[in-house]
């Protein structure tokens, strides 16, 4: 910071100059370990999930009353009653359930949304509707769990559709957890389709075609590889959201593929046990970490298929 | 497709021009039912936007008043408030902002500025932090939960402990927009620093860090305003729910408006719900306005080169 000082026409470095400068080299050196420091944090962040969850995850097992047979194979999840049993079947059914019930509202919303403002809205419309998105992308998801709890079920499914659904029924929290995720899938799936080079168009109109053809035809098989990573990476989100189905879906871990009935997923079963004081080193406790470990595996290999979707599209067209 | 379809029927067919007509007539059709399609599909989505915030203004707006900003959480509906959670998500920003300016920025700097892209460790860091930006969040809970409030460094249920766990799940998003933020500005603001004589480290901090500023601040506040919104972290971390006083430090006990919100939404009474509404109502304003900061920054300070 001292350079500026420096008088250009002197030719021979004083004393105080060849200083200064050794000053700086240390200095810049030091910064460069610094930034390099808080770079490494985030690699710590990664070791410590993975150092917490495993750490109490093999005390789980070790508990007698635990078996990784049951845990995989059981189908009754009850680690807090007085005879407890641990089949993680019943959670991950429901989260699968859920999922899938969100991916099925979100996709045709997210691509339908993504394929028109892509190819068709006009500039004013696209500059009203994206920040309108994110701000569905903004809004909390506790919000969306009180407001599929109070207004959708009752409302929505019960009185406007007529269906027998309980106060916490699946369907809810998988129908707002696909709400939730549109933004994500349409604001990635429109990425990839406005990445598609302007010439493929031009192309396809000029032997005859219509813009629907174009859009379905060549833009969306163009913009396939992004396409997939933004409905992937709705499913991770879809996975891993707590809130909605932790207030809309219910507590209560089933085998039943009734999806009008209340059922648990993995995240509800992990903030409805943390949010009562479990002792620390009951297995109740050390379940919250059994759970948040098979949760974290999934998504972690959701992301990575995300991961080299999103990889190959920004190869071919950037 | 059908042998309507212009590109699959025989142009040697003898009805070839009538053929082509009906084709063109359908297509046209079918054109318009499919950007009809596409207005539902985009509609929906802002319709279910518009019913969430409608329905909870109806329910929420009547109980806002002086006192429910001013009032402690209480057993009694009529006299609950919500001035500790927002006192206590104040606090919690102030932890959240001070942990991820620098440790974001820095970061950011240190992708763009120094890592040497060809390196496994620097691609190892790149593919970590877009790891970590698809975590669920009740995940960083757990880690917060097993290290921050018991374990390593056994904070407690704190408002520290809480805001370092809040920091963890928006890091990324940080990193991310602060590096968008730095690429940004034209390699040739830092080549004509160096050029003229400025250590590396002079030229980012003089001249490419203040061109960058409006970039990071936005990406700062729209982290800050997911951080105010995130819950299931904070449930693990473990804010009680009833907390009838303002923390007093970053070592005091809190609740959070997100938390206070579920707290009131778990209840079974009809009262409660209705405070919820005006808890969300309350939060989404906060909301709001943040976003409307960061937009304002964007368009008033964002250079074009």
């Amino acid at each position: 910071m001292e350079a500026s000082s420096t008088s250009v026409r002197e030719v021979a470095p004083s004393a105080e100059q060849v200083l200064g400068a050794a000053q700086r080299h240390i200095g810049e050196k030091l910064i460069r370990v610094v930034l390099t420091l808080a770079a490494g944090v985030t690699i710590l962040v990664t070791l410590g999930i993975i150092a917490s969850l495993v750490g109490e995850t093999l005390a789980f097992f070790q508990d007698e009353a635990v078996t990784v047979k049951e845990f995989l194979t059981g189908d009754t999840w009850t680690p807090l009653f007085s005879e407890p049993e641990f089949g993680i079947r019943p959670l991950v059914q429901g989260t699968l359930i859920i999922s899938l019930i969100g991916l099925a509202v979100a996709i045709p919303l997210g691509l339908g949304t993504a394929i028109y403002l892509s190819e068709y809205a006009p500039r004013r419309v696209r500059q009203t509707v994206k920040p309108t998105l994110e701000l569905l992308a903004g809004v909390p998801t506790v919000v969306f769990g009180y407001f599929a709890l109070t207004f959708f079920t009752p409302k929505v499914l019960g009185d406007l559709a007529g269906l027998d659904v309980s106060v916490f029924n699946g369907l809810a929290g998988g129908i707002i957890v696909g709400i939730m995720i549109v933004p994500t899938i349409a604001s990635v799936a429109e990425d990839a389709m406005t990445a598609v080079p302007q010439g493929l168009r031009e192309g396809a109109y000029g032997v005859g075609a219509s813009r629907r053809q174009v859009s379905t035809r060549v833009v969306f098989p163009a913009a396939l590889s992004g396409i997939v990573a933004a409905i992937v990476l709705g499913a991770s989100r879809a996975v891993g959201e707590t809130m909605i189905v932790l207030i809309a879906a219910g507590q209560v871990p089933t085998t039943s593929l009734d999806p009008t009935g209340p059922m648990e997923t993995m995240t509800a079963f992990i903030g409805a046990t943390g949010k009562g004081d479990v002792p620390t080193g009951s297995t109740g406790y050390k379940a919250i970490f059994a759970v948040g470990f098979t949760l974290f595996v999934m998504t972690l290999l959701i992301n990575a298929v995300a991961i080299r979707f999103v990889r190959r599209y920004r190869q071919v067209y950037e | 497709m059908s042998a309507l379809d212009p590109a699959a029927s025989s142009p040697l067919a003898l009805d070839a021009r009538a053929t082509l007509g009906a084709a063109r007539r359908s297509v046209a059709v079918r054109d318009r039912l499919f950007v009809a399609l596409l207005l539902v599909l985009t509609s929906i989505g802002l319709i279910v936007l518009a019913a969430l915030l409608i329905d909870t203004g109806i329910d929420g707006f009547p109980k806002i008043s002086a006192d429910f900003l001013t009032s402690f959480p209480s057993a009694f509906p009529a006299k609950a408030g919500i001035e500790s959670a927002l006192v206590g998500t104040l606090w919690l920003m102030a932890v959240v902002a001070a942990v991820i300016v620098p440790l974001g920025v820095a970061t950011a700097l240190y992708l763009e500025e120094y890592a040497d892209h060809l390196k496994w460790w620097n691609r190892v860091v790149e593919v970590n932090i877009q790891n970590l930006a698809a975590v669920p969040s009740i995940v960083y809970g757990i880690l917060g939960l097993a290290f921050i409030v018991r374990g390593p460094l056994g904070l407690g249920r704190t408002v520290l402990a809480g805001g370092l766990t809040l920091s963890l799940v928006v890091l990324p998003v940080v990193i991310v927009t602060a590096r968008e933020a730095i690429r940004a500005v034209p390699p040739s603001i830092k080549e004509g620093a160096l050029a003229l004589g400025c250590t590396q480290w002079q030229a980012i901090w003089k001249q490419l860090l203040p061109a960058s500023i409006p970039g990071i601040a936005t990406g700062v506040i729209l982290s800050l305003s997911r951080a105010i919104g995130e819950t299931a972290p904070l449930i693990l971390v473990g804010a009680a729910t009833f907390v009838a006083f303002n923390p007093t430090g970053l070592d005091s006990a809190f609740t959070a408006l997100p938390l206070q919100i579920f707290s009131w939404i778990s209840q079974p009474k009809e009262e409660f719900q209705a405070l919820a509404a005006a808890a969300i109502v309350v939060l989404l304003v906060v909301l709001i306005m943040l976003n409307a900061v960061a937009i304002w920054l964007r368009n008033r300070y964002q250079k074009r080169w």
